[in-house]
């Protein structure tokens, strides 16, 4: 592959809605999907007169996050105004955290082509989201939601440090990842609880010197935000090549043009007027609350894959599928729990107890499988009871049904048929079928074994052991 | 008898005494309103219909026309804010209610507490009365006058410079501003949120002990109140300085300050001295730049508090006919340009120039720098003293439309009471004589933080042994 012309240089903002129950500075309920301007209230509405007071959990969520993104803590919490006008936002400014972020300096590792890289994270601060605004083009009318407002955001923001949209989007599945695992957020970018804005620029290979930034928002997927990236790559060369100058604007992407649209230009950017909200007096966190937090951090996916590879013995394929997905390895653990046989649950799960999870588009507890009932089949198929194959046959059954495998097996007769005198008639009759087959192993052809083996598992309808099946044929070719 | 020139207490006794009831009290207190009002102008609002409650207090009073009462009118005496009704009350409004209090209806006062002569209401100004051509001070202008006129036997006022003292001083009350935090400040409409405090005005100091019982506390819905145990503030009333220690800063007498101002304080100073307090000079140098490290302060914080008023929600909206372009920006400009007053925009400007990026540092960080400084000052002072004394405002009341013009001239008026502002430290005013003119003349004692208790009783010793609370207008 040839080099690119430039250096592709991207950093990324994200926002993150913590899954508090009650809003972060009044006790609305922190839901999604209420009817309109319902879960709302003096506060949270910025009616005169009404004060903000700081949810505890929140602040508690922004810890967790700042320490599972390897950040040192500030103790030391305060707020700031960020002061702007819009619609959406009811007091005319934001409350957020200016030069006291709840968490800085931190770093992601993401796996690249080249080996782990380091995406260092500058801060990751707390803050109110704002409402939502309805366009209503039949009146020709804005009509303003406030339930959003107030919903506590963590704003979690990356060094420069990401060298490709694939980069990018690594990071974003990395993150993603980490913040599942903690339990703070659903992290769902369809119900806006994680956004995403990048920023990118190029530069000449070699050049110290960063290259005229834009800033990319409105991608409603990971598979977006590498999209306009590499949308926006392209443009940036294109520009540049062509002897012209990038201008530092916002841009918005639109998913279905497939291009950037300019939002505002530098000139436009606002002067937040930052201050220290007086409204929230600082303070400082105890240092026991944040080991206490750091104490209760669940194990990270990092953490979990490697302890995967070597505590169970499992490629790192099979760990990396797992970790994917924390239900998935709680259900992997608790099956191990019950038949210490890893690799085989491993097998098992990853494709058969997967694949059913893609066909019937559920997810694992909506499959409502229990670990003992895998466990259970995937003994059968082990100590022979079912074959290979039967055994999907089982599960697809158990899936349907909510029955047991043993039930199934016994329902369908599934139990595999080892005993010599019911398969000998079913071998010798599959070798009068097929002397030519027959011809190539007694040459010496041992591999030609398996059509024969094939063509009486059908036979047998499925139930014949396949081991047993191999033994008795090429017994019977050769000792004939 | 005229109950409504009664302090709240005297009509407690008559209470106890069963000579008269609650209902009684309002009959006269309304028509007291009736008769005078129409002079003076002291309420942005009066209720139709207000009701005499159960309670331990029932005594009527009036309201700030900044404090939140569900389902009332609340305007900060404000265009922009007309025809807002708050769905929630304050939490003084709810201690009010719950001890009985008879709520008259809201004082008026200057637009959004800007201003220390209730000039800038956008209801028209208020009157002293003492003298019809004077302000009553402000911004709580409407709060004094209505107490002082007998319309209201206490009242409820802010203070963020000095809007209570100021006007109680030109008043010839009492108006006390608690400790920043011993009073809730939810639902009081923000002016300064780091410098607001919500406080009484009354007849006199006993009545300021009594609804100090009432509002005082801490409030889990104002982060910035504080959780001390709040006294009985009726046991400070004490009638003994023996061996107290006042400060009195030798910066407080200088330029400008009224000779006849200057001798009614000296003479209160020689008279608590006679009681028995030992008077000692103490000196706060940086006290000079109080009133320019406010007016840097208390705007930034209000050009943001005052975000909100966007005609998006609540209040005015430039209807769209009158918008020149139909566009967000122009409803917004429209609706702001003529829902606020000229003070309210003057500060509104400032404070937005002084947070500005590339002005924070050399205004607003270093405001804060110099509060630090004022601050550290008046804690020095008090390691010699219990409190300190100085006038409450250099002048007497000044004639209407005498400072409009020339708001540093007005702002000014507020040189002894910011300080304390932005310490957040108590601070008082009580009556100390009249000028010749007839015009009452105030002076004000600061005290430690939360020491509220050694204000009360310096106040009432003093007052026990003067005749100035006694003074009635003639209306």
């Amino acid at each position: 592959m040839s080099q690119a012309p430039f250096e592709t240089v991207i950093g990324l903002e994200v926002h993150l809605q913590l899954s508090t129950n009650t809003k972060i500075f009044c006790g609305c309920a922190n839901v999604f999907g209420s009817a309109p301007n319902t879960n709302v209230c003096p506060v949270c509405l910025g009616l005169p007169g009404a004060l903000p007071v700081l949810n505890h959990q929140a602040l508690l969520s922004g810890i967790k996050v700042g320490l599972a993104l390897n950040c040192e803590i500030n103790s030391f919490i305060k707020f700031d105004r960020k002061n702007y006008y819009y619609p959406d936002s009811p007091k005319g400014y934001q409350i957020s955290q200016f030069d006291f972020p709840v968490a800085k300096n931190g770093f992601v590792m993401i796996k690249t082509d080249k080996g782990p890289k380091r995406i260092g994270i500058t801060r990751a601060h707390l803050e109110e989201d704002a409402g939502k605004l309805v366009h209503d083009n039949l009146s020709n009318c804005s009509l303003v939601d406030f339930n959003r407002t107030g919903t506590p955001l963590i704003e979690i923001v990356t060094e420069a440090d990401m060298r490709s949209p694939l980069e990018a989007y690594d990071y974003l599945n990395t993150l993603k990842l980490t913040l599942e695992y903690l339990g703070v957020s659903d992290c769902d970018m369809e119900k806006g609880s994680l956004r995403c804005d990048a920023n990118v620029s190029i530069r000449p290979w070699g050049q110290e010197k960063f290259g005229t930034k834009t800033e990319l928002k409105n991608m409603n997927s990971f598979r977006a935000v590498k999209v306009a990236l590499e949308y926006e790559v392209a443009r940036h060369t294109q520009v540049i090549q062509s002897g012209g100058k990038i201008v530092q604007e916002t841009l918005l992407w639109n998913d279905e043009k497939a291009m950037t649209i300019v939002m505002r230009s530098k000139e436009h950017a606002h002067d937040y007027r930052y201050f220290p909200d007086p409204d929230l007096v600082p303070f400082h966190v105890d240092y026991k609350v944040i080991d206490q937090v750091r104490a209760e951090l669940p194990e990270l996916p990092a953490a979990k894959l490697e302890r995967f590879i070597k505590q169970y013995a499992l490629s790192e394929y099979d760990a990396g599928v797992l970790v994917m997905d924390q239900s998935l390895t709680k259900f992997f653990e608790s099956c191990v729990e019950h038949y210490s046989q890893p690799k085989k649950i491993a097998n098992w799960f990853n494709g058969a107890v997967l694949f059913e999870m893609k066909e019937r588009k559920l997810s694992l507890t909506e499959l409502k499988l229990t670990p003992s009932h895998l466990v259970e089949l995937v003994k059968a198929v082990e100590e022979g009871v079912v074959s290979n194959l039967a055994g999907k046959e089982v599960l697809t059954a158990m899936l349907d049904s909510g029955k047991t495998a043993g039930e199934i097996i016994k329902e369908k007769g599934l139990a595999q048929v080892s005993d010599d005198s019911a398969l000998l008639a079913i071998v010798d009759e599959i070798i009068k079928q097929n002397p030519t087959v027959v011809e190539q192993i007694k040459q010496g052809k041992p591999a030609a074994a398996g059509f024969l083996v094939g063509q009486a598992m059908k036979q047998s309808g499925g139930k014949a052991n396949p081991k047993k099946l191999n033994e008795l044929i090429t017994q019977r070719i050769l000792n004939a | 008898m005229k109950l409504h020139s009664l302090s709240a207490h005297q009509i407690l006794e008559l209470y106890k005494e069963k000579k008269t009831s609650p209902e009684e009290v309002l009959k006269d207190v309304v028509m007291r309103i009736e008769s005078v009002e129409p002079k003076i102008h002291a309420y942005a609002h009066v209720n139709t219909h207000p009701k005499a409650m159960e309670g331990s207090l029932a005594i009527p009073i009036a309201m700030k026309d900044n404090m939140c009462r569900k389902g009332e009118e609340v305007t900060c005496s404000s265009k922009i804010l007309k025809g807002f009704k708050a769905p929630y009350d304050a939490t003084v409004v709810a201690k009010i209610k719950q001890s009985g209090g008879i709520i008259l209806g809201s004082a008026n006062m200057d637009e959004f507490a800007f201003g220390s002569s209730t000039e800038s209401s956008c209801y028209g100004p208020t009157f002293n009365p003492w003298n019809l051509s004077c302000v009553p001070g402000g911004s709580s202008g409407g709060s004094a006058a209505s107490v002082a006129a007998d319309e209201a036997i206490w009242s409820l006022g802010s203070d963020t410079g000095g809007s209570i003292r100021q006007p109680a001083s030109f008043c010839g009350i009492v108006g006390l501003k608690p400790t920043y935090g011993r009073v809730s400040r939810y639902g009081l409409i923000a002016f300064a949120s780091s410098l607001d405090q919500i406080g009484p005005l009354t007849k006199d100091v006993t009545d300021c002990a009594l609804l100090m019982n009432v509002i005082a506390g801490y409030d889990d819905r104002d982060s910035t109140s504080v959780n001390e145990p709040v006294p009985d503030y009726t046991k400070a009333l004490v009638n003994d300085v023996h061996g107290l220690k006042i400060g009195v800063p030798k910066e407080a007498f200088v330029e400008g300050l009224d000779p006849e101002v200057r001798a009614s304080v000296q003479a209160a100073i020689d008279e608590l001295k006679k009681l028995g307090a030992i008077i000692k000079e103490v000196s706060l140098p940086h006290t000079p730049y109080a009133v320019a490290t406010y007016y840097i302060i208390a705007t930034a914080e209000a050009s943001s508090n005052l975000a909100r008023f966007d005609g998006i929600r609540f209040g005015l909206r430039e209807s769209p006919s009158k918008l020149r372009k139909n566009t967000l920006i122009d409803l917004y400009e429209e609706t702001r340009a003529n829902g606020f007053g000229d003070e309210a925009k003057r500060r509104i400007m400032l404070g937005t120039y002084v947070l500005s990026s590339g002005y924070y540092d050399a205004y607003y960080l270093s405001g804060q720098k110099v509060r630090t400084l004022i601050k550290q000052d008046l804690d020095e002072a008090f390691k010699e003293c219990d409190v300190i004394l100085t006038p409450t405002a250099p002048t007497t009341a000044f004639k209407v439309g005498e400072k409009v013009s020339d708001p540093l001239a007005m702002y000014l008026s507020d040189i002894y009471t910011i300080p304390a502002n932005l310490a957040g430290i108590p601070s008082i005013s009580i009556p100390c004589g009249f000028s010749k003119a007839g015009l009452p003349i105030g002076l004000q004692l600061m005290g430690k933080a939360f020491d509220e208790e050694m204000l009360l009783r310096v106040c009432y010793t003093y007052e026990q042994n003067t005749p100035w609370h006694t003074k009635k207008p003639n209306l």
